[in-house]
């Protein structure tokens, strides 16, 4: 069995509107070394598969038909066996 | 002409999509459950409002797997005419019927307020009984209306005049004030190359009644029926 750990993340070229707020507030925190947030999403998928090519195959292949919109978003993943 | 208003679970302006058709077109209009394997029979098929699948993932991103959309895929690949309206719109970004994707608006809130849009292309069997630069008012009522698609598509969307609707002043001005939610050239609806697929956040259909107090939302309707008049009746 694999675990994927996927992270989605908005593409450099899209607005993240949430991000902005956050970085805003925590800078009236005095936190003003921070000079761009970020916000995303962190998914954790279960594959039972025969092996790791096979399973990272599948990952990739979820995240381009439903997992990421790839008109604004990006992703990673990292893919341990448990 | 039969309309078809898909329901998916979540869908929540269904109800009054079906009422505004039946009352401003006279036409016989159904539901189509989200699970129908065929939408023969049907001349438009519409996407209504709502939460389809509680929004889960991303706004349409699951309904755009629900076994009625390789049907209404087909049929507008077909010609067939395909309206979505909100969450309909997010439903065919994520189908990949119409470019682009709606994010988060971009001060984050939700948004329900009427809203004026500038008819920008009544060339399409959704505008034909519009003019050209026209003045609408139309409610929205959305949190992820947000209009973006990257700049090469942007410029071809442009370029072939696919942008129907943008967000504008009362006078029909096309300024960043007038823009609700940080779409992109203050974009609030659009149509594939052929014409026959619009999508918009905005909802003619609770602004097609006299009772209601604004019947700016008629037109899209009739013209639908005017259209496919010219094309079959």
């Amino acid at each position: 069995m694999f675990q994927a750990k996927i992270y989605v993340t908005l593409r450099k070229s899209v607005l993240d509107p949430q991000g902005n707020v956050v970085r805003k507030s925590l800078f009236a925190l005095g936190y003003d070394n921070v000079p761009e947030v970020r916000i995303g999403r962190y998914m954790v998928v279960d594959i039972e598969a025969a092996d790791r090519d096979a399973a990272e195959k599948q990952v990739r292949d979820m995240c381009d038909k439903l997992l990421v919109n790839p008109v604004i978003e990006d992703y990673t993943f990292e893919l341990v066996e448990v | 002409m039969k309309f078809g208003v898909v329901v998916f679970p979540g869908s929540n302006c269904d109800a009054d999509c079906l009422h505004a058709i039946k009352v401003v077109t006279g036409q016989p209009a159904e539901y189509i459950w989200h699970k129908a394997g065929s939408v023969e029979g049907y001349d438009c098929i519409v996407l209504p409002g709502g939460f389809s699948y509680g929004d889960y993932l991303r706004c349409g991103a699951i309904a755009r797997f629900s076994p009625v959309m390789a049907p209404v895929i087909e049929f507008a690949r077909k010609g067939g005419l395909v309206l979505g309206i909100c969450n309909g719109f997010q439903v065919l970004t994520e189908a990949g019927l119409l470019p682009g994707a709606l994010h988060r608006n971009k001060n984050l809130s939700f948004l329900c307020h009427d809203t004026y849009l500038r008819l920008e292309n009544n060339s399409t069997p959704f505008t034909t009984l519009g003019n050209l630069g026209s003045v609408m008012k139309v409610p929205i009522a959305h949190g992820e209306g947000n209009y973006y698609v990257d700049s090469e598509t942007l410029k071809q969307l442009e370029e072939n005049n696919q942008v129907v609707f943008r967000y504008c002043t009362k006078e029909g001005e096309i300024t960043p004030e007038a823009n609700p939610n940080g779409s992109l050239n203050n974009i609030a609806g659009i149509c594939n190359e052929q014409g026959n697929v619009l999508g918009m956040m905005p909802h003619p259909e609770r602004c097609a009644e006299e009772i209601l107090g604004n019947t700016d939302g008629q037109v899209i309707f009739k013209s639908l029926l005017a259209a496919w008049q010219r094309r079959c009746g």
